[in-house]
């Protein structure tokens, strides 16, 4: 883990020292090898990053079908989009994804950090086991569960032990559970990430102050809200960014386990912007909708951060 | 003994044993699938316990689902591009970390926003862009479209980490009057080590794990990896699930390798990115 300590210290030290010490070990004159060493993965990443980036935000004004030249249509993309139902289905189930696979990977990663914080017998194999998971890609973690949710599978087959044979469904082509499905098995590949944030977390926890709140009669529940969890605010940043980015990302789980179906009903916005832009091959209208999942995400972001600076005012 | 070091209750394992094993079902059940025999699936349910023990799925994997050349280019794509990122990376980060190039802060944090960006907005033009080069449906297309979109993490990572190291060492090599190309070599390089090889495990699952950049660049199913072999494998054998569960497992078990072996920079290399 040195690398990572090494990392956290970092901020440290280049704060504490301005002026004079912070030149120390940076080197004078730029030698010429050394703009080669800068302008090579400089110029890889503006033109496959950045230059793609622009041209969306250009082809989310036009019509093209990819062959012959793109015709400018102006805002037309953009007001189409509020009057497409699968769009609205698409913003609706991925604000329901936010929510519920944020706040379910943030609950469950939060719990099993606490209860596995200190070491015991068999914790590293709890914590081991719980994030598994997340090895595995989105694409097999989709099939996985598809297969525990076929009818008479793993999922119904426990269902009929415990004597609800009545709950059993078509987890997946049932419109009403079918994006739920999704998200929970999106949830159990999160949680051991969140965790693994946590850990790190709890560990620069100061333990004293946590003590002192005990022996001023503090219960563990207060002693946690009141003590632990304000000193997690950093972590809570990261994760708050993460989840947000993540949730906005998510395309191959429900690629791998509904495609956005049955009826749109699964269908997020980064599913639609795929089936628009490359199955219809609606370039342009596809790039708008791709736009709106960039605005979203830094909107969400800056909102986030604008907020816990001025708290911390 | 203090009131917050107390010693676990005995319920919690009493708890946690059962949790866990609910939360590795899905891997079971997905082994028990894949090693029954098409028959036994369907005379007695998916959801029944194995009673028979056949490798068909495993061999209608291979033989239909031509998976064995799947993970040949997913390892090929993953080891060019993991390389390629970080030596493309750690030169970037010993640039900006090491000397005074203006405007160095803002050149890193630009990179790293590039990686930050929701692929999404990326997809359509990469598409055209390897069209119009000519490199559409190629690994290389992957490999270079993985990169430049890695690129940026990786390089404030490694930054971080050459900020860290101790400042002695660079005045020691101008001294002796080594150039830039071999104090990057020989002292900065080895010195990374470390951090490199967290990086390095968690690239290799992300790339390997990756679907949505071959469906981006590729159109020829002999060149599709893993991720994107299964899928279609799906929609070949849709009701023959212990194809699809060895499949699964197989696209699984090389980044659950490289996981065991290589846990604790894995775990390491998660928790450098929670520093950006």
């Amino acid at each position: 883990m040195t690398g990572a300590t090494a990392l956290r210290a970092r901020p440290r030290t280049g704060g504490s020292a301005p002026g004079v010490r912070k030149r120390r070990g940076v080197l004078g004159r730029v030698p010429v090898l050394v703009w080669v060493f800068l302008a090579v993965p400089l110029a890889v990443e503006l033109f496959w990053v950045f230059w793609p980036a622009f041209n969306s935000f250009s082809l989310s004004f036009t019509s093209w079908k990819g062959v012959g030249p793109a015709q400018p249509v102006g805002f037309a993309n953009y007001e189409r989009l509020f009057a497409d139902p699968v769009f609205m289905t698409a913003l609706r189930n991925n604000a329901i994804w936010v929510v519920g696979f944020g706040g379910l990977s943030v609950a469950g990663g939060l719990a099993l950090a606490v209860a596995l914080n200190r070491p015991g017998r068999g914790i590293s194999i709890y914590r081991s086991a719980i994030y598994l998971p997340m090895v595995v890609s989105l694409a097999v973690t989709g099939l996985l569960w598809r297969v525990m949710y076929q009818p008479d599978g793993p999922i119904d087959a426990g269902l009929g032990v415990l004597g609800l044979d009545a709950w059993s469904r078509q987890w997946l082509a049932d419109p009403d559970t079918a994006l739920y499905a999704v998200l929970i098995a999106a949830v159990w590949r999160q949680v051991g990430y969140i965790m693994v944030l946590y850990l790190a977390g709890l560990k620069g926890v100061d333990p004293s102050l946590e003590e002192a709140a005990a022996v001023d009669g503090a219960n563990a529940w207060q002693r946690f809200w009141r003590v632990v969890m304000p000193q997690l605010r950093g972590v809570n940043t990261v994760i708050f960014a993460v989840t947000v980015i993540d949730s906005l990302r998510t395309f191959d789980i429900v690629w791998a386990m509904t495609r956005g179906g049955p009826y749109n009903m699964t269908q997020l916005l980064s599913t639609y912007m795929f089936q628009q832009g490359f199955t219809l091959v609606n370039l342009g209208y596809g790039s708008a909708i791709a736009v709106v999942i960039f605005v979203l995400a830094v909107a969400f972001i800056i909102t986030y951060l604008v907020r816990q600076s001025r708290e911390e005012a | 003994m203090s009131v917050i070091n107390r010693p676990r209750p005995a319920w919690f394992h009493v708890i946690m044993v059962p949790f866990t094993l609910l939360w590795l079902a899905p891997i079971v059940f997905v082994v028990f699938v894949a090693v029954r025999s098409f028959d036994d699936i369907a005379a007695r349910g998916l959801g029944a316990l194995p009673a028979s023990f056949s490798l068909e799925g495993l061999v209608t994997a291979f033989a239909g689902g031509r998976l064995g050349a799947a993970l040949v280019n997913s390892a090929i794509v993953t080891v060019f591009a993991v390389i390629a990122s970080l030596a493309l990376a750690a030169v970037a980060a010993f640039a900006l970390s090491r000397f005074r190039i203006p405007f160095r802060r803002t050149i890193l944090l630009v990179m790293l926003a590039g990686n930050l960006l929701p692929p999404q907005i990326l997809l359509i033009p990469v598409s055209r862009i390897t069209q119009s080069l000519g490199i559409y449906d190629t690994l290389f297309a992957v490999i270079v479209v993985q990169v430049g979109f890695g690129l940026g993490f990786y390089t404030f990572v490694l930054h971080g980490f050459m900020r860290s190291l101790p400042a002695e060492v660079f005045e020691a090599t101008v001294l002796d009057g080594a150039g830039a190309g071999r104090t990057f070599w020989s002292i900065v390089l080895p010195l990374c080590r470390p951090a490199l090889a967290a990086l390095a495990a968690l690239a290799t699952t992300w790339i390997f794990n990756d679907l949505i950049w071959a469906m981006t660049v590729l159109r020829t199913e002999t060149k599709f990896p893993v991720t994107a072999a299964l899928l279609n494998l799906q929609g070949g054998f849709s009701s023959a699930w212990n194809v699809i569960a060895s499949g699964s497992l197989v696209a699984a078990i090389p980044t659950a390798i490289v996981f065991f072996v290589f846990q604790k920079q894995f775990v390491s290399g998660l928790l450098v990115g929670s520093n950006k």
